[in-house]
């Protein structure tokens, strides 16, 4: 798929800047039910969590931690059970169609880690943690910025398949299984939801790093004077 | 391109985001609660899809049991009911060729299961415990059950309520209970018979069981059901 890219003039100077369509629409909406999901199924998922905030026995139970409520979304467990088990079906059918676009389309290919963005994934941590050089940009997507999407969307597959675990360790017992049934499972999902959470906060402190046009672009799909060469 | 055509360009690619307000229905109280209900009832009905009747839950070594005295007890509101067993029967009721008053000696008479099984709570806790009964399927052919009705009922001494699927009722994990680690079922575990449903989540296993009904269509779904939690609740 190739990239578009038009000329903008600018009607007092008359200076011309570049914008790229970054985003199909598609990967826009994706990404805002992603959103809205994500946050449905956190919120509610620590409500749960509340009703039993421990990973040990019953008797004596030992709480790992108290998460305040007004974190929470759902009320009580019930009322975030429903939350939790109708927003399920969002994100992974979001999930699922996010996926399958990439693919069909070839856009995955500005974003997917593969072998040879390795070797630029230390030089651009460096910019970004040890005050190293920046790197320059030569891609939509820099070697770490693909290395995180990608994980994360590792993170989502697993989000879903410890869920699965959790919510059906009898008739997916292939699944709790390795996880080390249902008793472990429920950690792993609460493990990768720290993970998700993790990623959710490196990205947002990104987003407001890389200002106004970057973040324009996931509304619009176009990033005006993107810091790459647009061609 | 000039930036005021850059500006309508972008205000058309925004505008087809729009739809997604419609999920701001869920922030709407009188919505909220219609939507969430329906998207339990789909998590329900795919439950009930992917509920295999033949499919064994785990079984445990005695190894693996959770200590009795560590298996919790959880009534919805008290631990004893004071159930007078000298008088105790259990009534039958519904589509069944054979009605009445079963006694707990009638159901000791069928034949007995054992098994170590998980018991899952809502709350997200378990346990490996004992039970001991006979299977639910073994009592449905004593009373003579009609086979295409779609629900088992209970009633309890607790005045709690709830409802099984028939897939759930016949699995042969499913116990009429009347033993945990070998023993009579103390009170607080629902002497003198409860539910024993391994395939289902703790709210569903009933304990002192007064009441039992096979129908076609069911009056009332379940105590916690009513207060907001999943019928199905397969595991």
């Amino acid at each position: 798929m190739a990239t578009q890219v038009i000329e903008i003039e600018s009607a007092k100077t008359g200076e011309v800047v570049e914008a790229v369509y970054e985003h199909p629409l598609a990967v826009r909406v994706c990404h805002w039910l992603n959103a809205i999901a994500l946050f449905v199924m956190i919120g509610s998922g620590l409500q749960i969590f509340r009703a039993f905030p421990s990973f040990g026995a019953k008797i004596p139970q030992q709480d790992l931690l108290h998460w305040p409520k007004m974190f929470a979304i759902g009320g009580w467990l019930g009322g975030a059970l429903q939350w939790h088990l109708t927003f399920m079906w969002i994100y992974i059918v979001t999930g699922l169609f996010y996926v399958g676009y990439q693919m069909v389309s070839g856009n995955y290919r500005q974003v997917l880690f593969v072998p040879r963005d390795i070797r630029g994934v230390w030089p651009m941590a460096r910019h970004y943690f040890f005050f190293g050089p920046k790197p320059p940009a030569t891609e939509a997507y820099n070697p770490l910025q693909k290395l995180a999407y990608t994980s994360a969307i590792g993170l989502g597959v697993l989000s879903v398949l410890t869920g699965f675990a959790v919510w059906k360790p009898i008739q997916f017992s292939w699944l709790a299984w390795p996880m080390g049934g249902f008793h472990y499972a429920r950690g792993w999902h609460f493990f990768v939801m720290w993970a998700i959470i993790f990623f959710l906060l490196g990205h947002l402190v990104m987003v407001v790093l890389h200002g106004w046009n970057n973040f324009v672009s996931m509304l619009t799909g176009w990033k005006s004077d993107p810091e790459y060469p647009a061609r | 391109m000039d930036e005021k055509q850059f500006k309508k360009l972008n205000r058309r690619e925004l505008l087809k985001l729009t739809p997604l307000v419609a999920l701001g229905a869920f922030a709407i109280p009188p919505l909220r609660e219609p939507l969430l209900k329906k998207g339990l009832a789909f998590s329900d009905w795919a439950s009930g899809k992917l509920f295999r009747p033949g499919h064994l839950a785990t079984t445990f070594s005695d190894f693996d049991l959770t200590p009795f005295e560590k298996f919790p007890i959880n009534g919805y509101d008290v631990d004893d009911p004071g159930v007078d067993f000298e008088k105790w029967t259990l009534t039958v009721t519904g589509a069944v060729a054979k009605p009445g008053d079963y006694t707990l000696a009638q159901i000791q008479d069928l034949p007995k299961t054992r098994q170590n099984t998980r018991h899952v709570c809502v709350e997200g806790w378990d346990v490996i415990g004992r039970f001991g009964g006979t299977r639910l399927s073994e009592f449905l052919k004593l009373i003579g059950a009609d086979p295409t009705a779609r629900f088992v009922t209970v009633e309890c001494a607790d005045d709690y309520y709830e409802s099984l699927d028939m897939a759930t009722a016949l699995h042969p994990q499913t116990l009429l209970c009347y033993e945990m680690y070998d023993q009579p079922l103390t009170r607080e575990h629902g002497a003198p018979v409860r539910l024993s449903i391994p395939t289902k989540v703790g709210y569903k296993q009933a304990k002192y069981i007064t009441d039992l009904k096979v129908t076609h269509v069911l009056d009332r779904v379940g105590y916690w059901e009513d207060q907001g939690y999943s019928w199905f609740y397969g595991l």
